[in-house]
């Protein structure tokens, strides 16, 4: 490191900027969920509705945010060895004080998500992000980037969350869609569905990617001069 | 990258105060933001489980509109707070303030984990009036019925609860019969399909009225006279 002290300056104002990708990166490129497969175990359980997702999402954005922003503005102050120790005390701060917000703002959402919002805490999601990102970055980059990771969970809990409740219950929202003649699949909100739709988008998303670099594969050996 | 971990691992243990310190500030404010969020946080939900239990037992006793709770204590009936444990009954009264009926709480095990509910009693017709699940963990859309099935609560609008003349229990074990069965007012016709959670419900009611109804009509005459002023009104 002391080699580089003369360009450090340089690198670290090129390296504090915030650019859309610091941003997009947990939508789209390195989604938590679709791309890192991170944070499973609430994906899988609690998306049999999409109120639940949402909530989750939402629960587990806060713990992210609130995290990374302390762990960030702590982080030059806190000693290597117990960096783990310090972000798990931090994590579970803040995962503590969404159980009480949650349930101050409704119990039935809080029976609904049930264990989950305490498990928030070992979602490796957010320790990976602290460790990854937030200790190594000034607060207002973490926030723009977590920011960004906490809106790519809530999506991908809501693509679960609204495909199960649409099979599962034919609703959205608690609002019936096809009519009375529609029955619902039950196993989909039951813990195979989770499974099932999970592996959905994960087919998806799979495929996606590949057309896309086929495409460019094609496009590049098209553009090729003949004779190579 | 050998050169830098010679360097760093020399001044490792030195550093253990700036650790200990380090994780102690850190405990402290951790300590510090959790019973602030605590304390701020501790009416509302008060606020809300004691809406959750009034939204309940109003609905599981019909024509009721204010409800409070008190204490069955080895054979006294007591208001909370006179004493520790003992079972909590909720005492509701009509828009006269007049005593109506009680409501109780009831669990039993379910298909997949134990179903709680509160039932409603009203002396006058010595029958079950109501119950509402509060906790279930049921399979959707099979279990769960037990919530949603209009046919299944409506055998809860008047289920048979005597007390039998010995004054220590039901006349008869309230129970839940098979599908299409039932014969008697104080049984529960289950719901097809769902039939272990239409048990449980039965059972969850049973073991609890078994105790606490007879009690309840022993100190009706107290429970009519007292004409105890509900602190909680219905908006």
């Amino acid at each position: 490191m002391s080699q580089s002290s003369n360009n450090s300056n340089t690198e670290q104002v090129a390296e504090d900027k915030i650019t859309s990708s610091t941003f997009m990166e947990g939508i789209w490129e390195n989604n938590p969920v679709f791309v890192m497969l991170l944070g499973l175990c609430p994906v899988l359980a609690v998306t049999n509705s999409t109120i639940n997702a949402l909530a989750m999402g939402l629960a587990t954005m806060f713990v992210l945010l609130a995290s990374g922003g302390l762990v960030s503005i702590l982080r030059n102050h806190i000693p290597k060895q117990v960096r783990i120790a310090t972000y798990i005390i931090i994590i579970a701060t803040f995962v503590t004080i969404v159980d009480y917000l949650i349930q101050a703002i409704s119990l039935e959402l809080y029976n609904a998500l049930g264990a989950f919002i305490q498990l928030i805490v070992a979602n490796c999601m957010i320790l990976g992000r602290a460790e990854a990102f937030a200790s190594r970055n000034p607060p207002m980059k973490t926030f723009v980037n977590n920011l960004g990771m906490g809106i790519g969970f809530t999506i991908a809990l809501l693509c679960l969350g609204t495909v199960r409740e649409m099979l599962g219950s034919g609703t959205l929202l608690g609002f019936p869609l096809f009519g009375a003649t529609f029955e619902p699949w039950v196993v989909m909100i039951l813990p195979p569905g989770g499974f099932f739709v999970l592996g959905g988008w994960l087919l998806l998303f799979d495929w996606l990617k590949n057309r896309k670099e086929e495409q460019a594969k094609l496009a590049e050996i098209q553009e090729a001069p003949l004779g190579n | 990258m050998s050169d830098m971990t010679n360097t760093q691992a020399a001044p490792q243990q030195p550093a253990s105060t700036a650790m200990i310190v380090t994780l102690s500030l850190i405990a402290a404010l951790s300590g510090f933001l959790v019973v602030s969020v605590y304390q701020f946080t501790k009416p509302i939900i008060a606020e809300n489980k004691r809406l959750a239990i009034e939204q309940a037992v109003l609905q599981v006793i019909p024509e009721s509109t204010a409800y409070q709770p008190m204490v069955l204590d080895n054979g006294k009936l007591m208001k909370p707070g006179e004493t520790e444990g003992g079972i909590t009954i909720y005492v509701a009264y009509d828009k006269n303030k007049e005593f109506i009926g009680v409501a109780a709480d009831g669990q039993a095990q379910g298909y997949q984990d134990k179903i709680q509910l509160i039932y409603g009693y009203k002396p006058a017709c010595e029958c079950i009036t109501g119950k509402k699940i509060i906790k279930l963990a049921e399979t959707p859309g099979l279990g769960d019925k037990i919530i949603t099935d209009a046919k299944f609560n409506a055998n809860f609008d008047a289920l048979s609860a005597k007390i039998h003349k010995s004054g220590t229990k039901l006349a008869h074990k309230i129970v839940a019969t098979n599908p299409g069965k039932k014969n008697f007012p104080w049984q529960i016709d289950s719901i097809s399909g769902a039939t272990i959670s239409s048990v449980a419900v039965g059972k969850a009611i049973n073991d609890s009225a078994q105790v606490i109804l007879p009690q309840v009509n022993r100190f009706l005459a107290k429970l009519k006279e007292e004409r105890y002023e509900p602190v909680i009104q219905q908006q």
